[in-house]
């Protein structure tokens, strides 16, 4: 087999890349050299990345390709180039989170899921955009400036993990690690035709991935195929002593299970997803999707998430509450920003937080210390909590039904950048598909699964606590017979 | 409104932030928004409903208390934006 043309390969999956590794078609250093060249090419387009890592890519790829001709390593991802979500730590390089306050971040330490890639061999491209502390739906709360759509540069890319989607979607890493707090993965892979994973809360260790909501926050895979996904799950997943909040809970092996037949399999709809404010073209695209699961063997029934109305205010008081007390830690003296001359400590604390946060993370910030201040706690906090109760008994009865539930993952396709940065509240309700799932806790698979005016359309699929595997499996069978996810945006592709 | 500009100013300090004056306006406004989006939850009776503190209902998860890590002061004030001795430098706060 001849090495195909750059375009070609930055549109394989992970696993074929391996496989071209494997096969010595390519060296994991001609790989790496193709990604950083068409970083270099298209970036300045997209300013999907914040920082490229160029000279620890070229020996890190000397490194694995001596350990894979050795024999030493033979994992499936070692050699496959990826990018990295600018929240996770990685010793030695920036980890701005997208902000002012951490542009002169430089980690002295790394993130779990970072360690457990250098260990399998995956080689890190870059750290990529994102809204500033994950707070946004369109990667337009940067401090490095808002990221281009792939399919249409005159849109946004979803947020926050919208470089990571961006990156991805173009060909300019194979997969990448997002976040996803009430949306951060699942929305900017919809938007940009990927697909991602937001595992059960608790699935993947947290260590080094920097908080913003601690009773939401997980690390999410964002891939060019479920295939992928499951390798990518199966290597960052598991508990993690540095992580309290990590489960303790066996990690199956996912790429073993995703050729189950679905037949037999029940999907629930969940009516509220497919109430008023869904664009009828995004509902038809979605429609289709599931007949194709039909004619797979499963069955359809309606069901009802009855609170999940709810989850656009218990969410805008749960995750500013504990954003505020997560960001108290950023006070000009430890690390981060800090203001010029400060005339005392209140001085130095108040002036390095405004000058270092951006208006959304400060919106916030505010909300948030007001819902936890004296007198206003059980009003607000204690309200949202009981109203999270509400969202997730609503999910496990469903559950008692059907198998998963399909959906989408947002009203629309994404939206021009500028059309909603002056309108908090506008963006807010654009997450109303993806926030129960991230109350409730339970994983849920974004995948592409058409176009509405040449923009991609993702499917939602949302599964029961740890149950990754049948989500995995459930879109893989998906890929199996279609090839949405196969699509690129032609401006992207060719060398 | 469902916030004054004084409550706002009242919990930016709390929050430690220093709201310039000419934004305090839009600063109020915005967040009395997202005030009047939120009070949706009143319209449902929860008196009987548990609070959802960890969605897995989980508990804290205590280890042994054992010495497991090494001190990194070092490393750590690497970062920090003034250290001398290995203290972090603050402005004085007591004359």
């Amino acid at each position: 087999m001849t090495v195909a043309t750059q375009g070609d390969l930055s549109t394989l999956t992970s696993k074929e890349l391996h496989q071209l590794i494997v096969n010595k078609d390519i060296s994991v250093m001609e790989l790496v050299e193709l990604f950083l060249n068409r970083i270099k090419q298209y970036d300045p387009q997209l300013n999907a990345y914040i920082t490229v890592v160029q000279d620890k890519a070229r020996a890190q790829a000397i490194e694995v390709d001596n350990k894979i001709r050795s024999g030493e390593l033979n994992h499936p991802l070692a050699g496959v180039p990826y990018a990295l979500k600018d929240l996770f730590c990685t010793k030695g390089i920036l980890t701005s989170c997208g902000s002012k306050m951490l542009s002169n971040f430089i980690s002295p330490y790394d993130a779990t899921v970072y360690d457990k890639l250098n260990q399998a061999g995956a080689v890190l491209l870059g750290k990529v955009n994102m809204d500033e502390f994950a707070m946004g739906s369109s990667n337009e709360n940067s401090y490095y400036g808002a990221v281009a759509n792939p399919w249409d540069l005159s849109r946004i890319p979803g947020g926050s993990s919208g470089g990571s989607a961006a990156a991805v979607a173009a060909g300019l890493a194979a997969y990448s690690l997002g976040s996803d707090t009430g949306g951060s993965v699942r929305q900017p892979a919809s938007y940009c035709g990927i697909s991602s994973i937001k595992p059960t809360y608790g699935r993947i260790s947290r260590y080094g991935m920097t908080a913003y909501a601690s009773s939401l926050d997980q690390c999410g895979p964002m891939a060019r195929s479920a295939e992928d996904m499951a390798l990518i799950l199966q290597t960052i997943s598991g508990f993690d002593v540095r992580d309290s909040t990590s489960a303790n809970v066996p990690v199956p092996d996912y790429s073993a299970t995703l050729n189950e037949p679905l037949t037999g399999l029940r999907i629930g709809i969940p009516k509220e997803f497919f109430a008023d404010g869904l664009d009828a073209d995004v509902a038809k695209v979605i429609n289709e999707a599931v007949e194709q699961f039909k004619r797979l063997g499963a069955t359809v029934k309606e069901v009802s998430l009855p609170n999940s109305h709810l989850s656009v205010a218990a969410y805008y008081v749960i995750a500013p509450a504990e954003a505020s007390a997560n960001l108290s830690r950023f006070d000009g003296v430890r690390f981060g920003h800090s203001c010029d001359a400060p005339t005392n400590l209140q001085d130095l604390y108040e002036r390095s937080r405004w000058e270092g946060f951006g208006d959304e993370v400060k919106r916030r910030i505010v909300i948030g210390t007001y819902a936890l201040s004296s007198g206003y706690y059980d009003a607000y906090y204690l309200k949202a909590q009981k109203i999270r109760r509400l969202i997730k008994n609503d999910f496990v009865a469903a559950f008692n039904d059907v198998d998963v539930l399909m959906g989408p993952v947002t009203p629309t396709t994404a939206f021009k950048i500028g059309e909603k940065s002056d309108d908090p509240i506008a963006m807010y309700l654009g997450d109303i598909y993806t926030l129960p799932i991230s109350l409730a806790g339970v994983p849920a698979v974004s995948i592409p699964v058409g176009f509405s005016d040449n923009l991609p359309v993702g499917l939602q699929i949302i599964g029961d606590y740890f149950n990754e595997a049948k989500l995995l499996n459930v879109a893989h069978s998906y890929q199996q017979v279609t090839d949405w996810h196969r699509q690129s945006p032609s401006q992207f592709t060719g060398a | 409104m469902a916030i004054s500009k004084a409550e706002v100013v009242k919990v930016a300090h709390l929050a430690r932030l220093a709201i310039p004056e000419d934004r305090l306006e839009g600063y109020t406004h915005t967040i009395s928004d997202i005030l009047d989006l939120v009070a949706q939850m009143n319209a449902v009776n929860t008196d009987d409903v548990l609070p959802l503190l960890n969605p897995l209902d989980a508990t804290q998860l205590l280890r042994a208390d054992a010495v497991t890590e090494t001190n990194l002061r070092e490393l750590y004030q690497s970062v920090a934006p003034r250290v001398e001795d290995g203290l972090y430098l603050v402005p004085k706060v007591i004359e």
